[in-house]
């Protein structure tokens, strides 16, 4: 408290004791502001990683070519779980994620084969499908009070199951859907869902002998898969929302404590909706690029990967109460899988140490989360 | 004339759940400047008058006016819109979002045209810190989460976003129901230098001397029904007891007790 019966004699020294106190300020909040990043443990697992592979796996895995080949599977994964850790922000789980790839992808076949639109319009009812399901599975989650994780199970089943009754009745009888890639048009759209991009720059950096490249003056790296490009892309754009805006704090607040949330006039019916939304969107968007791909889609798209989104979200310091988590953390959960999945091939182990690995790296996670969480909230 | 209305008035409230009669007549006003403390004991609809009020529950017959209008409300943002701000007794607070989160949350200041409109965080930062500091809690970091300050210093942060956001009336849900005897007066210092500022406080309590230490009246309320308005120097800490728990059951036990109840 500043004296006021003597103010010129009392303002210096204010102003002294409140320097000091911001110097003070700011030498704690440095290490606190680094322990307070939900990503912290998801950074820190993905150094651990590289340095296990780089002392144990072939040089090559660390080429280009094989950053790609980490990045290509790790990509897919982590548009899913970029969505599936807002929605577990949000305080929700989507179980159906994986299953809605195999869906959404057999609606985006269909379009294409059967009806014979152009490749925008199919894109675009795709998403719309996806969307009109998310929305679902959110009503009914708000509507029902029931816990997301059921209803979301449900969807799993009946979305399973209805992509193998909806393949066989479109292609009749197979539960494999063929020539979608060449049914699709060439267009610009085509890019941007499919192949390459960057290829310009790739062959620029060969011709003046910066990546590898075959005798013919090819390079061995054409460029970068559009995939990796929606992940990045994706991340950057889920941290900005989750951080930056309006929509970011409604999203903690909604999976902080929904009802203090509501009290406070936060729309959360409305945020959650729109959050299944997304993570029913981000699967039709991998559907969407590995059925461009791979020109088919079959049943088994997306198989377990609403498990491999969360445990990827979890990884990147989710939480699964809810109200605490980062994209960019999701992202990183996403590479660290990808890099032991295809990472493992380039060492002497064993392929299928990856499951132990990701249930060993799970439960760490999960520990390490609530360490944590205890930190920021100052439970004792 | 208008400016004589009180803030809030309700007249005869009636609130049925299906066959429970929760509020059966309930009538209350709470002026400017003035902390109405409203009192009564479990069961006795304190909680779904303030939902009430709060918007969170529409009466099923009654007069409901704010300053003078009757209103209807048809969510706790219409009510908050009206500057009818409750304090939950739950707090309303998120003890993982940081201080500054909560502080703006429902009402974040945004920048920027959209797309890419964003939240300015650092003018939330700086008004954050602010508040605090007019409040006499010092926020080392306006960052750090809800969870790290102590109960009291959530209640206050609460009520300073309330006041901030420009409420005219604050409807307290027991905030010193959890609160050591520090915390406590910490608490009510603050409620008393909300009233200061011109508000309108209905205080909900279950505890006199609480009650007692910063009211300027009193409502009681027992099942569902007022059982009087007083104002201070009409009753004394005793008698508001007594009518509080029911009258002579109690007086009976408190008897037994030594007069400690």
């Amino acid at each position: 408290m500043v004296n006021t019966t003597q103010p010129t004699a009392d303002l210096s020294t204010a102003a002294a004791v409140k320097q000091i106190q911001d110097e003070r300020l700011k030498e704690v909040s440095l290490l606190t502001r680094i322990m307070r990043r939900p990503e912290l443990g998801a950074l820190a697992g993905l150094i651990l990683v590289t340095i296990f592979f780089l002392s144990t796996a072939d040089p090559s895995m660390f080429s280009l070519a094989g950053v790609m080949n980490i990045l290509s599977p790790a990509s897919q994964l982590g548009i899913l779980a970029i969505a599936a850790a807002l929605l577990m922000i949000g305080g929700e789980f989507d179980l159906s994620i994986g299953s809605m790839v195999a869906f959404t992808g057999l609606v985006f076949g269909c379009f294409i084969t059967l009806t014979g639109w152009p490749l925008l319009l199919a894109i675009a009812a795709t998403f719309a499908v996806a969307a009109i399901l998310g929305g679902l599975n959110g009503q009914i989650v708000i509507r029902t009070r029931l816990p997301s994780f059921i209803v979301t199970l449900a969807f799993l089943f009946i979305l399973r199951g209805l992509s193998l009754v909806g393949l066989k009745w479109a292609t009749g009888g197979s539960t494999q859907m063929r020539g979608i890639g060449a049914a699709a048009n060439e267009d610009w759209v085509r890019e941007i869902f499919s192949g390459n991009a960057l290829e310009g720059l790739f062959s620029w950096l060969a011709a003046n002998d910066l990546i590898a490249k075959f005798p013919n003056g090819i390079p061995t790296v054409t460029g970068v898969p559009v995939s990796i490009l929606w992940f990045i892309g994706f991340a950057l754009l889920a941290t900005w929302i989750l951080l930056r805006t309006r929509a970011g704090n409604w999203i903690f607040a909604a999976g902080g404590d929904a009802n203090a949330a509501r009290n406070s006039g936060v729309p959360v019916d409305r945020v959650k909706t729109s959050l299944f939304m997304l993570t029913a969107c981000a699967a039709a968007l991998v559907a969407i690029l590995t059925v461009l791909d791979a020109g088919s889609t079959d049943a088994r798209r997306g198989f377990q990967k609403e498990f491999e989104a969360i445990i990827a979200a979890v990884i990147g310091g989710c939480l699964l109460t809810g109200g605490y988590g980062s994209a960019i953390g999701a992202f990183f959960g996403a590479i660290i899988f990808g890099m032991v999945s295809i990472g493992l091939t380039y060492t002497r182990f064993d392929s299928d140490w990856f499951q132990v690995f990701l249930g060993a790296m799970l439960l760490l996670a999960v520990v390490f989360n609530n360490f944590i969480r205890r930190k920021v909230t100052g439970e004792r | 004339m208008a400016d004589q209305a009180p803030l809030i008035e309700i007249r005869s409230l009636v609130k049925h759940f299906g066959s429970v009669i929760a509020l059966s007549g309930v009538s209350l006003s709470v002026h400017r400047g003035e902390v109405m403390c409203l009192l009564g004991d479990n069961g006795a609809g304190k909680s779904t008058l303030i939902k009430t009020l709060a918007g969170v529950h529409k009466p099923t017959s009654g007069d409901f006016l704010v300053e003078g209008r009757p209103v209807f409300f048809n969510s706790p943002r219409d009510a908050l819109d009206a500057g009818i701000a409750t304090v939950y007794q739950d707090l309303a607070m998120i003890p993982l979002m940081s201080v500054t989160r909560n502080f703006f949350m429902g009402r974040e200041p945004v920048k920027g045209v959209w797309p890419f409109r964003h939240v300015d965080f650092d003018h939330c930062d700086a008004v954050t810190r602010e508040e605090m500091h007019k409040i006499g809690i010092d926020v080392r970091d306006p960052h750090q989460a809800v969870g790290t300050l102590s109960g009291g210093e959530r209640q206050c942060v609460a009520i300073a976003r309330a006041v901030y956001f420009g409420a005219k009336v604050l409807i307290l849900d027991e905030p010193t129901s959890a609160l050591g005897v520090a915390q406590t007066s910490m608490v009510l210092k603050y409620i008393h230098q909300v009233r200061q500022k011109g508000l309108g406080v209905i205080f909900i309590t279950h505890n006199v001397r609480h009650a007692y230490a910063v009211g300027d009246r009193f409502t009681v309320l027992n099942r569902g029904k007022t059982l009087g308005t007083y104002a201070k120097p009409e009753i004394a800490i005793d008698e508001l007891q007594t009518l509080m728990a029911g009258g002579k059951e109690l007086q009976a036990v408190s008897e037994e007790l030594g007069g400690t109840v």
